[in-house]
């Protein structure tokens, strides 16, 4: 597979760690009330869809960034790839 | 109809003409007490110790394809009882005593054969860990020998013993693990359980699972709706797919496990030999193919095919073992899709709704359960209690910290 | 013997006669002939045996469809199995062998399988050797295993080397046939990035084989002419003896182009080169492979395609009988007999099972309309055919047409599935293409070679435009349209001898139908219970024969019955070509530390620990076990001074304004509370709460740390930490480098371990205990002037510094320190006394950290700070991981102190028997304690730190060993740490 690095451009897959759903960066808050189930969730729960999926891979081998690949988990066609610090920022994630 | 070589001699005196079909082609009925999603190796092993061991023959199995389609029909064929921890190993070794006695059961040649399995070791850790392991198999009464490097080079005198990059120290063998005829499996059990009045439904797609108020009462259909006491999901590769029709998410992901085959050759590899230092593992079919493999590709997916880097990767741990392969060519690669759980370890269990049931997450060692998933499914299925070897394979073990990861490389499903 | 079916022309080179040995006799051929075209041209018939019923078999095809003739090749550790003789290039020398035979190859004593055929039919074997359970590995297997299977390996490493390229394109075009010259030179005149790769050794496909004219020429000069104007081009590249075997995601395409094969000896050049080739569109331009009928006895020597017979004539100017006939349901069949004709063969008669007028007129053979063949006669080779209108014609060759097959392989490498034509009767490509594929020529269904031809100009331009590239105006090529009708015709129903479908398995219609009968109706099922498909030809010919076949037993027709799938590789590759250069010693890279050619020079023993190679122990003249040496460098460090190498363990640069709050995140344990100039132990978890890894880390200034890790996690621990910055806390002011590779660093340990490093470091920063005390740590210089960093650290227990300096100087800086130790007799030492020492000290590694283990199963549970966020504290809380029982670290040691520890042996109560309900733990490390003088273990046991004194059995069944041991403080030496303080 090819991933189009957002900021070195297209790079085969093989120079990439896949981790795994982007929901990963989603860390949960542990000072919430409900912190162990939604730590249990968080970590092991995965909606695993037969289509298209947001997940992680580390530039190991080139930039070190962390990428949001989007990509068909029935065609592995991908369709966009960011920064995951980006969406972590966009999504509201911090310190 | 009962085989035998008789029966094989009269019919071929006869012109190969009485053959009787080995299960018959039912319609469905209205209301099973029991429905099998999924006619793999699990799903069929189920419907036979269902309708043997616990008289419970009104069960359909119901097939979206062809029976056996699944991972029971495009694996590597190793039956092994070499685990380590106690959540493990038990149900493992339970496994291998009912491939033991297999074929005489179900009348069907599965070609299960003791030829042993070698895991190979690369350092001093690596031999302390599988000293471990060997005497938890021992513990659980199972087999294991644990070899020096002599008693490696007398077991596989075509290792690299020279110059190998990360030097053969030893290894663990298990005498009685070996490979079966993985078709024959799925095959033999279909037939034994449609003997047993089990009705297996093929080109059967279930597209809705009815619950109410919590219980799961049927199934719907693209052969419309068939109710049943109970559903049993047994779709490994497909279970997120299945189970999120009953609004669950699974502590698994998909991912792709790829398998190669060569040309077939005269008799080179003895048994199954495993590399202990890269990712291959390596036996000889009765045909003569080469059938070996390595690691998953790593990333998520529903496709049954894989990619270069690791067809590749595959052949470099072949090779960096057994030089002597090079010149035997690699005739077909193919993909299966795998249940990767987050502890590498399956589940076997209930579910929070009444009647939906839940088999699946083998990773990449499906095959080698068949006999012991059917029967302990069965087993919950028929008693509603775990049996005795399966008690820790449950689905709250997440949750309560209980996980069964042999590799200790935590919830990351494509390491394990 | 000389060459009797020679006849004239063909595209040979008669000036250059090449010899050649088919089981030890000697024959000769020319330059251009392949071993299967020398074969015939010099009359054998036989060449090879069937899988399961060791027929004699001859050449059936003349390309990589081939079933039958399959050869051992070469000699020696160069000895290849199954090689298709109709593409092995004759050189001189050649020695091939034919295989699956015992005995000579006419008369094989395992053809005794023929006469028991109606026993073997599809799944016997599923059907009995089921009794007595036990002969199944003792007898039947080793039977059967021992009769299946080709070719055999030579049991020697392969010495042949293969290389790895990767390519890059815009258009790669698959095939060199018409359709891909035309696509080549469409796409190579516009300027775009072109490579043509052909699997032969002469690029034109069926242009070759053919006597049709393109452009008013013959169709192998147009193809000549053509090749040259491309390899003219800067932009195209043509790579020949090329097959493209596999597409994959991404218009990622794998390719094996066989670089030495057609020579004597690849005099240690590489002998293939396995090429990865990413193209941004790929037109698929692969051609058609010919199918064969079913009738009865079809597969005796002799027994041919038709279009492989007219190319032995056309390109390799061989008739491939003295007495050819035709059998066809084609237009296409009949050029065979035409062409041979126009050379002067005999064609005894053309058989066509279209009740048409003969479509051509062939002098000298009777023409039989409407009929087919239903049995032929000749042991080891064909003599005569019986027609089914009760004709006898007396042929050594038949040519068989069935039509032809698309090449839709690659096409369906992916999700694409193949539709069938029922005009053309085949199945081309259709369903998704993999991304960027296009098909072009008769592997799209043009199967013409006028048809081709413009498919393939104008596929290209297509693809050109889609690529935004101007397509060139090229001068058309005018080609002749022959006909193709054809009207499908499959299987000779009134033959009741055995007809094969799968020639290499021996799979005939009656075995379709044992299997239909047996309830196995679904292609793959068939496929499966028959191995229809499976041969090492993976059914190119075979395949939509046998699914014909199964649709007239099911009463379908052909689409309503399927498909089965095409997987790669199209035709096999060599394992050996796909591992490339990484065998042997090349297997992984090798890593070195620093002062690795000083330990060289010392002779140190060298152990792997993943990639890198570290010094195991450094032997003295006259030690001679392994232990003398390692107990002689355990109590000289504990004595006087030791130095280790300890550059493999992973370092991590930490800097930032958040770099204390980022590290109280990672680690379970408090950073931000740690002095400048101070080193802490860090405990880290995963998420789960599981222990990930252990090290320490310095803070060399108020936002810089240096971390180090264990030498088997740095990888992943580095990558963990790039994750928590970059996806978990973006925000947070923190950059992380890896540093490993750029210092040397040597633990300095034992008492007067001070009293040498002041002699290495300059004497401006003080190292006395009161400057530099225990878990100390600074910017220093060293040996004059060479910045370094020195750690008051102690993996050994003893009194103990680390000291880093640039790797540069790491080689040196290990000479210097022993030279600087000397008035000690300080040693080097190496991996087998650290690891005593670790044992000795009860420090945690590898062997306990095993991704199971938790901080309260080390003793460190109270290290997880309950107040602070950090990663894994959440998930350490949970029921399982905290129970009454838990497994926890400790010592032991053996009652009877001249008995060995076993690693790896499981703790039972004294008493109990070694069985899983009585475990209660494992042993995890052993060392023999020179300083205590007996062996010592760790591991751990069921709530250990409650159970300390108790004695119980270690038992190691694996070994027949049974040890009484005491569980005893893991902390074998100094338990209150005096030493380190000192």
């Amino acid at each position: 597979m090819i991933i189009n690095h957002p900021l070195l451009g297209p790079r085969d897959a093989a120079e990439f760690v896949y981790l795994g759903d982007a929901a990963l960066i989603n860390r949960p808050d542990r000072s919430a009330d409900n912190a162990a189930d939604a730590f249990y969730e968080y970590m092991y729960l995965r909606d695993n869809p037969a289509g298209e999926l947001r997940e992680l891979w580390y530039h190991e081998q080139g930039d070190r960034s962390w990428l949001v690949v989007t990509r068909n988990t029935l065609t592995h066609e991908i369709s966009k790839v960011e920064l995951a610090r980006d969406v972590a920022m966009a999504s509201g994630r911090n310190r | 109809m009962r085989y035998s070589a008789l029966k094989v001699i009269k019919q071929g005196l006869s012109g190969n003409k009485g053959w009787t079909p080995a299960w018959r082609e039912p319609e469905p009925k209205p209301e099973y007490d029991v429905i099998i999603i999924g006619a793999g190796g699990h799903g069929l092993a189920t419907a036979y110790y269902l309708a043997k061991e616990h008289g419970i023959t009104n069960v359909a199995v119901l097939e979206k394809g062809w029976l056996g389609s699944g991972n029971i029909g495009r694996n590597t064929t190793i039956i092994r009882s070499n685990y380590i921890l106690p959540g493990n190993e038990p149900f493992y070794e339970l496994s291998m005593k009912l491939w033991e006695g297999l074929e005489q059961d179900l009348n069907y040649n599965a070609m299960i054969s003791q030829r042993g399995i070698l895991n190979l070791c690369h350092s001093d850790p690596q031999r302390d860990a599988f000293a471990r392991r060997g005497n938890a198999m021992l513990m659980a009464g199972a087999d294991a020998v644990l070899l020096d490097t002599d008693g490696v080079r007398k077991l596989c005198p075509d290792l690299d013993f020279e110059n190998a990059r990360f030097p053969i120290k030893g290894g663990l063998w298990q005498k009685r693990g070996g490979t079966a005829r993985h078709d024959a499996v799925a095959w033999g059990y279909a037939r034994g359980a449609d003997q047993r009045g089990v009705d297996i439904i093929q080109n059967c797609e279930v597209v809705g699972l009815q619950i109410n108020n919590g219980v799961c009462t049927g199934v719907d259909t693209t052969r419309g709706k068939i109710n049943a006491k109970k559903v049993a999901v047994c779709v490994a590769g497909s279970s997120s797919r299945v189970m999120s029709m009953a609004g669950m998410r699974l502590p698994i992901e998909s991912h792709v496990l790829q398998a190669f085959v060569s040309e077939g050759l005269k008799p080179t590899i003895p048994g199954v030999v495993t590399f202990g230092a890269g990712h291959f593992y390596i036996s000889q079919s009765d045909k003569g193919g080469l059938v070996f493999g390595g690691d998953i590709d790593g990333y998520n997916t529903y496709a049954q095919r894989g990619n270069l880097p690791t067809v590749e990767d595959v052949c470099e741990g072949g090779m960096a073992i057994m030089p002597n392969i090079g010149r035997a060519r690699m005739l077909r690669m193919w993909g299966g899709v795998m249940d990767m759980s987050m502890d590498g370890s399956p589940i076997i269990d209930k579910t929070d709704v009444a009647g939906l049931y839940f088999n699946g997450g083998w990773c990449y060692g499906g095959f080698k359960a068949t006999p012991a998933s059917g029967w302990c499914y069965a087993h919950l299925l028929a008693t509603d209690k775990y049996q005795e070897t399966a008690t820790e394979l449950r689905l709250d073990r997440f949750r309560r910290g209980r996980m069964i990861d042999e590799k200790g490389v935590g919830a990351q499903p494509n390491l394990h | 013997m000389s060459q009797i079916n020679r006849i004239s022309d063909g595209l040979i080179d008669r000036t250059r006669t090449i010899t050649f040995a088919f089981n030890d006799q000697r024959y000769s051929g020319h330059a251009g002939d392949t071993l299967a075209s020398a074969l015939l041209a010099n009359g054998v018939k036989v060449v090879g045996r069937s899988f399961k019923y060791h027929r004699p078999r001859g050449v059936f095809s003349a390309g990589n469809e081939e079933p039958n003739a399959l050869v051992e090749l070469r000699r020696g550790a160069y000895q290849e199995p199954n090689t298709r003789a109709t593409v092995a290039e004759l050189f001189d020398g050649m020695h091939a062998r034919s295989q699956n035979h015992r005995g000579p190859l006419g008369f094989d004593f395992m053809a005794i399988n023929d006469y028991l055929s109606p026993f073997l039919s599809a799944g016997f074997y599923y059907k009995t050797f089921m009794w007595p359970k036990a002969f199944w590995e003792k007898l039947y297997e080793p039977v059967i295993r021992a009769s299946a299977g080709l070719g055999s390996l030579s049991g020697q490493p392969d010495p042949d080397t293969y290389d790895k390229g990767f390519l890059h394109t815009d258009i790669l075009i698959v095939g060199a046939g018409p359709a891909g010259l035309a696509a080549a030179l469409t796409a190579g005149e516009s300027g775009a990035r072109v490579i043509i790769a052909d699997d032969d050794f002469r690029p034109g496909g069926r242009l070759n084989a053919e006597t049709l004219s393109v452009n008013d020429m013959s169709g192998a000069q147009w193809s000549r002419q053509t090749l040259a104007t491309l390899n003219a081009m800067d932009n195209v590249r043509l790579m020949t003896r090329t097959t493209v075997y596999g597409a994959f995601d991404h218009g990622i395409y794998g390719a094996l182009e066989r670089k030495t094969d057609h020579l004597t000896s690849s005099d240690a050049a590489p002998r293939q080169v396995l090429w990865r080739i990413y193209a941004k569109r790929s037109i698929v331009c692969a051609g058609a492979t010919e199918r064969a009928i079913a009738f009865g006895n079809n597969d005796r020597p002799g027994i041919m395609l038709a279009g492989a017979v007219r190319a032995y004539a056309n390109r390799w100017g061989v008739s491939a009988g003295k007495r050819v006939a035709v059998f066809t349901n084609n237009d296409d069949g009949w050029r065979t007999a035409t062409d041979l004709v126009d050379k002067g063969v005999e064609v005894s008669g053309v058989i066509d099972t279209r009740n048409i007028p003969a479509p051509a007129s062939v002098p000298g053979a009777s023409i039989v309309m409407g009929a087919s063949v239903v049995n032929t006669a000749g042991r080891s080779g064909l003599h005569t055919l019986t027609l089914s209108n009760g004709q006898t014609l007396k042929a050594d060759c038949l040519a068989v047409s069935g039509g032809w097959s698309p090449n839709v392989h690659l096409s369906c490498h992916q999700r694409g599935r193949p539709v069938w034509n029922e005009a053309q009767a085949c199945f081309v490509p259709g369903g998704e293409l993999p991304l960027g594929m296009h098909i072009a020529g008769a592997a799209n269904g043009s199967l013409s070679l006028s048809a081709a031809i413009t498919s393939g100009s104008d596929v290209t331009a297509q693809v050109l435009t889609s690529l935004d590239i101007p397509v060139a105006k090229t001068p058309s090529i005018k080609a002749e349209d022959e006909p193709t009708n054809i009207k499908a015709f499959w299987h000779v129903k009134q033959s009741t001898k055995r007809c094969w479908i799968d020639l290499q398995n021996d799979v005939t219609t009656k075995d379709i139908g044992v299997s239909h009968q047996d309830g196995f109706h679904s292609v793959e099922h068939v496929k499966r219970y028959t191995t229809l498909g499976m041969a090492t030809d993976q059914g190119k010919t075979s395949n939509v024969l046998g699914l014909a076949i199964m649709a007239e037993h099911a009463g379908k027709t052909i689409p309503e019955t399927g498909t089965t799938i095409f997987r790669p590789p199209y035709t096999p590759v060599p394992i050996g070509a796909l591992a490339g250069r990484s065998r042997g010693k090349d297997f992984k890279p090798t890593r070195l530390t620093p002062s690795h050619a000083w330990a060289e020079e010392r002779g140190a023993e060298f152990v792997e620990t993943g990639n890198w190679l570290r010094a195991q122990w450094f032997a003295l003249p006259g030690e001679t076990h392994w232990r003398q040496t390692v107990d002689r460098e355990v109590s000289q460090t504990r004595n006087s001074v030791g130095v280790c190498d300890v550059s493999t363990l992973g370092k991590i640069d930490i800097q930032g304004s958040d770099a204390a709050e980022f590290l109280d995140r990672v680690y379970a344990n408090t950073f931000s509370t740690l002095a400048v100039g101070k080193v802490r132990y860090g405990l880290m978890l995963r998420e789960d709460g599981i222990v990930m890894d252990d090290g320490t880390t310095a803070r060399l200034d108020e936002h810089h740390y240096v971390m180090t890790t264990t030498t088997a996690n740095a990888v992943s621990v580095f990558r963990h930490m790039e994750f928590c910055r970059q996806c978990l806390w973006p925000g947070l002011d923190v950059q992380l480098i890896s540093a490993t590779e750029q210092w040397a660093q040597f633990a300095v340990a034992g008492p007067n371990a001070r009293k040498l490093l002041s002699n290495i470091v300059d004497d401006e920063y003080p190292i006395d205990n009161e400057s530099f005390p225990f878990m100390a740590c600074g910017n220093v210089t060293v040996c004059g002037g060479t910045a370094g960093r020195l750690f008051r650290i102690s993996f050994s227990g003893e009194l103990a510094y680390e000291i880093a300096v640039p790797s540069r100087f790491g080689n040196s800086m290990m000479e210097a320190l022993i030279e600087a130790g000397k008035d000690y007799q300080a040693i080097p030492y190496g991996t087998e006394a650290l690891g005593v020492m670790r044992v000795e000290k009860g420090h945690a590694a590898g062997n306990e950290l095993t991704g199971q283990t938790t901080a309260a199963n080390l003793g460190l549970g109270r290290m997880v700070s309950k107040k602070k966020d950090c990663i894994g504290n959440v998930l350490s809380e949970r029921e399982g991981l905290n129970t009454d029982n838990d497994l926890q670290l400790v010592g032991f040691k053996p009652v009877n102190t001249g008995t060995a520890l076993s690693a790896g042996a499981h703790f039972v109560r004294t008493g109990q028997s070694a069985i899983t309900a009585n475990d209660e733990g494992w042993m995890t490390s052993v060392a023999y304690s020179p300083s205590l003088g007996h062996s010592i273990g760790l591991g751990f046991i069921q709530n250990g730190q409650d159970r300390i004194g108790e004695t119980l059995t270690a038992a190691d069944p694996l070994r027949g060993n049974s040890t009484t041991v005491e569980i005893v403080s893991p902390h074998f030496i100094d338990p209150e740490g005096e030493r380190l303080r000192g």
